[in-house]
């Protein structure tokens, strides 16, 4: 049987560290990368006695959240106790949200895979809601023993668990960097990967189509989008090889190894567990008021999708285009800037060339340079002087290049007449008069008789040919539409 | 000194007739005299105390002082104190200095009380007789072969004994108004949220609430005051204004003080359960209230009998888990030999906790465990609220509740150690005020059998503990059963 | 009900409290005794009854979102088992 024969079945769960300046229950710091346990508060360490006080900002981002995704903010919401030990987890439970999260339902619509073959698709989501990191055990050896740095623990996190719509590890993908870019578009979590602010733990089952749920296997703690990838792979296929060979699927807790590519069982997990849920006596009730979620709406940005279809109804943009500009928060402010340097009106050219600007030759200089967008050296309304430039048929696309990497090498100066400046230092302004052109293309014309005769015996090619002469000749500076008429008018003549 | 009144204590300190240096002094010199027979005390700072007892005279002689500046006092072992010893009774905390105060113990630090040290408990609060305390059990000063009651027997002890004139305890079942009556002593629990349970170290968070022990309501009076108020730092805490206990005790005394004031006697409190001598002793005081002018008027409390079985439930639900911080990582007792993480977890557990301790954990897992948490946790929950129900449509029939504060006078040691189920059945009065949240006070009303003091318990609606020390006070005005101290305290 | 010694040694697992054989069919005898006061519980009809939590109708407070908690872990440190270059030390965690 082949794996076509089976359908995937993936839910996620994603953990994102909400950027507060305090932790959940706690005033110690949230920030990355101190000493270890010198953020780590009475509170924190859970001292005899200690309680704890939830932070109202981190209530405000679970509700930023929930107004960003269409979902029910919860009037009144409850914080329960989930038992376990483990050294990481200094009360012996987590604090977290059990029976009446904060966030319920909501979806976001993905674009999935690339051309022709890309399509969207809503997922939908079950809940959202507030809980605390554990701190982090260190695995270096301390004479055969584990170090535990507490700085971590009590960081609010946002639990975000999806219903299992995801049939793919592509669609998996894409619902995860949608998620990111949201969270980081309404600026409640950095989406710093690498430092553990956005994880991902993916459910995973497969079933023959059409048929009851398989036994699903959690994958924990997958800290990149390759990963993701390559782990929901890996397990997929691992799934249907096991019961292709007879067995049966456990329900387990497994963890992907970088290294060899696989997924294995957690050791540790090994033990049935059983939280033994309950409300936590320290804290009452969560009660959001309608006035509060009100505030929060109003305050909200523009969202992806609504930027998405505003920039495909007002200028005509591709649904493609439209997606990739609003990818990430930077990329959408980057391109919004340049709209508005550009002053751009409904009709102009500017937002279509922009966004081809901005996707394309800006990008790959980004991606060469290995630069963010936020610290691009081409500065937004530098590129919107370049692109009205071309617009208005100053340049070519050709010569706009040039300019573009003169604008790159910090010359020009700033402002959206640095391409101008640079247009003129270097001469680069299109030949749009014919009195200038007409020389040349005669000219061209008695030297390539060759392809005069092909063009005129039916050949097209031939006549890309002589434009590309022609341009060669102005050294790129004539007017590509311009001298294609008068080619196309003398060699009719 | 040793059997003055708070206000005594604080005329004769302004009036410069002893220092608290002198009255601290006093009163530990007690303590080294009277206490290796009452095992009251687990800690005593004697340099700690007289270094803030030569604080607070600096603080009287620059005319600075407050109601408690100066005063001796003590504090459960429950309660955080910074840079002394703080064990909650258990070997799991036998070496834990705390780093940090409780949100009460600052309170009376910045009011200038001189703390003498902590009192003797049952080990993390869980107990009716202080037998299950690491430090071997309080005595009752009435009787030393006999328990002083629990959890907060050290206290009760110590104040019955005049080793300190106040003390600080912790009440989630009866902690403070059992042991206050098998001493012969007064007792408040407060309202739920009264007192912040910041440092306190957790039993039972939903139940748990710091009180005050004293010789009269007057003494109480004064202490909770100075122990009462909003605390952000606990989300149980509850924003409201600070109150002064003590506003109504100072009205002259009229002929009638309690005329108006109806008094409820459930009739679930009067039954078959109820030792002979008890019923005698509250009885007689109830006549004594009626003199004062109160009625009484018969309510019902039909929930009162399950208020044990849900106790049982949520105490050592919440308890399992708040004990899980006690893994001998951080602090406390971490096991000498093990082989592994599981391991260390499960000796240091095992050594750090005493029998009964562990048993309420075993309970509260079982009850919190998958498949039991509706028939166990959740009825228990449902149950708490029929009998916080049981009480407002009582009170809606009278201003105060009163009863017997525990079914018998004080039993000997040894006596019920063995029969958790027999232990448990004597909180049977207070447990059911806890689940509800009330205030509820216990002060001396008469003697049982073999000269042992008999507590009368009553029980307010919610933020009423002025009227409740208004009303024991007036009867304490009008007695002398709170003025009559062990013959070891003399 | 009646505890079976596996029940008891389960929830002493899930506890993490190590019990001995002796210690299990003891506690079993205690635990089976404090079950017995319990179940009267089971007797009453509590169908509608909303669960209590809390004494009292309020709603949770919110801290404003400061970090002012200064670094304490030389005193916090200071009373723990075992420690090293700032951290608590403890037996191998296997992932």
């Amino acid at each position: 049987m082949s794996r076509n024969d089976w359908e995937v079945v993936i839910g996620l769960e994603i953990h994102a560290q909400l950027n507060t300046a305090s932790k959940i229950f706690s005033a110690a710091s949230t920030a990355f990368g101190a000493e270890p346990n010198v953020q780590a508060s009475a509170v924190d360490i859970a001292l005899p006695g200690v309680l704890p006080v939830l932070n109202g900002g981190a209530v405000e981002r679970a509700i930023r959240f929930g107004v960003a995704i269409g979902a029910t903010v919860a009037p009144k919401s409850v914080f329960a106790r989930k038992n376990y030990f483990y050294p990481d987890l200094p009360k012996g439970y987590q604090i977290s949200q059990f029976e009446l999260p904060v966030v319920q339902g909501g979806a976001i619509t993905i674009r999935v895979g690339d051309g022709d073959k890309a399509y969207e698709k809503t997922v939908q989501l079950t809940r959202a809601h507030l809980e605390e990191d554990a701190g982090k055990s260190l695995h270096e050896d301390f004479h055969g023993m584990s170090g535990i740095d507490l700085n971590r623990a009590g960081t609010p996190l946002l639990e975000i668990v999806s219903e299992p719509d995801m049939r793919s590890s592509t669609e998996a993908v894409a619902y995860a960097r949608a998620l990111h870019a949201l969270v980081r578009w309404i600026d409640i979590c950095d989406g710093n990967m690498q430092e553990g602010s956005f994880r991902c733990d993916a459910n995973v089952s497969v079933r023959r189509p059409g048929g009851p749920l398989g036994t699903r296997r959690e994958i924990k703690n997958l800290n990149s989008f390759r990963f993701l990838q390559q782990a929901i792979d890996f397990e997929v296929q691992w799934q249907i090889d096991t019961i292709e060979d007879g067995g049966r699927i456990q329900q387990a807790t497994v963890l992907f190894d970088p290294d060899t590519g696989e997924t294995r069982m957690m050791r540790s997990k090994e033990d049935a567990h059983d939280y033994r849920y309950f409300p936590d006596p320290d804290l009452l009730p969560l009660v959001i008021s309608p006035e509060w979620i009100a505030r929060v709406r109003s305050e909200m940005p523009e969202l992806p999708g609504a930027m998405k279809a505003r920039l495909v109804d007002d200028y005509g943009l591709s649904a493609y285009d439209a997606a990739s500009l609003t990818a990430s928060k930077e990329i959408a402010a980057y391109y919004q800037a340049m709209l508005a340097a550009a002053d751009a009106k409904p009709g102009s050219q500017v937002p279509k060339l922009g966004a081809n600007w901005v996707m394309g030759e800006l990008a790959a200089q980004l991606n060469r340079a290995e630069r963010d967008i936020g610290d691009s050296p081409v500065a937004p309304a530098q590129l919107a002087g370049l692109v009205q430039r071309i617009a208005d048929g100053t340049i070519s696309n050709n010569i706009a290049r040039k300019v573009f990497a003169a604008l790159w090498n910090g010359e020009g100066g700033t402002g959206p007449d640095a391409a101008d400046r640079i247009i003129e230092a270097q001469g680069l302004r299109q030949v749009n008069d014919s009195s200038a052109l007409e020389p040349l293309i005669d000219e061209v014309l008695a030297a390539n008789q060759k392809s005069v005769d092909e063009f005129r015996a039916g050949k097209d090619k031939a006549f890309n040919a002589l434009v590309g002469q022609v341009m060669k000749a102005s050294r790129g500076k004539a007017n590509p539409a311009q001298v294609n008429e008068m080619l196309k008018r003398k060699l009719e003549a | 000194m040793i059997n003055a009144s708070l206000t005594e204590l604080r005329a004769a300190l302004d009036a410069g007739k002893i220092s608290s240096v002198e009255l601290a002094t006093l009163f530990l010199d007690r303590i080294e005299r009277l206490d290796p027979a009452l095992n009251a005390f687990i800690t005593v700072d004697r340099d700690g105390a007289l270094e803030t007892a030569r604080a607070a005279d600096a603080r009287i002689a620059a005319g600075d002082a407050g109601p408690l500046t100066g005063i001796p006092l003590a504090h459960k072992d429950v309660f955080c104190t910074e840079g002394v010893l703080t064990t909650c009774g258990s070997k799991m905390l036998a070496n834990f200095v705390s780093p940090y105060d409780a949100h009460v113990v600052s309170l009376l630090k910045a009011a200038g009380a001189v703390s003498l040290g902590k009192t003797n408990m049952d080990e993390f609060a869980m107990g009716s007789s202080n037998e299950n305390s690491h430090f071997g059990p309080a005595k009752n000063p009435w009787d030393t072969t006999r328990i002083p009651g629990g959890s907060s027997g050290g206290s009760a002890a110590a104040v019955a004994a005049r080793l300190v004139p106040v003390a600080t305890g912790t009440d989630t079942g009866g902690s403070v108004r059992q042991p206050a009556a098998l001493t012969g002593v007064t007792g408040i629990k407060p309202t739920y949220g009264v007192v912040s349970r910041y440092g306190m170290i957790a039993y039972a968070s939903s139940l748990d609430q710091g009180g005050a022990f004293g010789a009269s309501a007057a003494d109480c009076a004064q202490l909770l005051t100075a122990m009462a108020g909003f605390d952000p730092r606990d989300s149980t805490s509850i924003e409201r204004p600070a109150e002064d206990y003590s506003r109504e005790l100072a009205a002259p005394a009229a002929a009638r003080p309690l005329a108006g004031l109806r008094i409820g006697l459930p009739k679930e409190f009067f039954g078959a359960g109820m030792a002979d001598d008890v019923r005698a002793a509250v009885e007689a005081a109830l006549d004594g209230y009626r003199a004062l002018g109160a009625t009484t008027v018969d309510v019902s409390l039909p929930n009162a009998q399950l208020a044990i079985p849900a106790y049982y439930v949520i105490a050592p639900a919440e308890a399992s888990s708040n004990l899980s911080r006690f893994d001998g990582v951080r602090y406390g007792h971490r096991a000498a030999d093990y082989r592994d993480l599981a391991e260390m977890y499960s000796k240091s557990r095992a050594e750090g906790f005493g029998a009964e301790v562990k048993r309420r954990i075993l309970v509260g897992t079982y009850v919190l465990s998958h498949g039991y948490y509706d028939a166990y946790y959740l009825q228990a929950q449902k149950l708490r609220r029929l009998i916080a129900q049981d009480f407002q449509a009582a009170l809606a029939d009278c201003d105060v509740i009163a009863g017997p504060t525990s079914p018998t006078t004080a039993w000997a040691i040894g006596e019920k150690s063995d029969d958790p189920v027999q232990m448990y059945l004597s909180d049977i009065y207070t447990i059911a005020v806890n689940l509800a949240g009330l205030p509820g006070l216990s002060h001396p009303c008469g003697f049982g059998a073999g000269e042992l003091p008999v507590g009368l318990q009553l029980v307010g609606d919610y933020f009423s503990e002025a009227r409740l020390l208004n009303a024991a006070h007036r009867f304490q005005q009008a007695s002398d059963w709170h003025l009559r101290r062990p013959a070891l305290a003399a | 009900m009646s505890l079976s010694i596996e029940q008891v040694r389960r929830i002493a697992t899930l506890a993490r409290i190590e019990l001995s054989d002796a210690e299990a069919e003891a506690t079993r005898g205690k635990l089976n005794g404090i079950f017995g006061l319990i179940e009267q519980m089971q007797a009453v009809d509590t169908a509608g009854v909303e669960p209590m939590s809390h004494p009292q109708d309020v709603a949770q407070r919110l801290r404003p979102d400061v970090a002012t908690e200064p670094d304490r872990r030389e005193a916090f440190q200071r009373i723990a088992p075992q420690t090293e270059a700032g951290l608590y030390l403890v037996p191998k965690v296997i992932e």
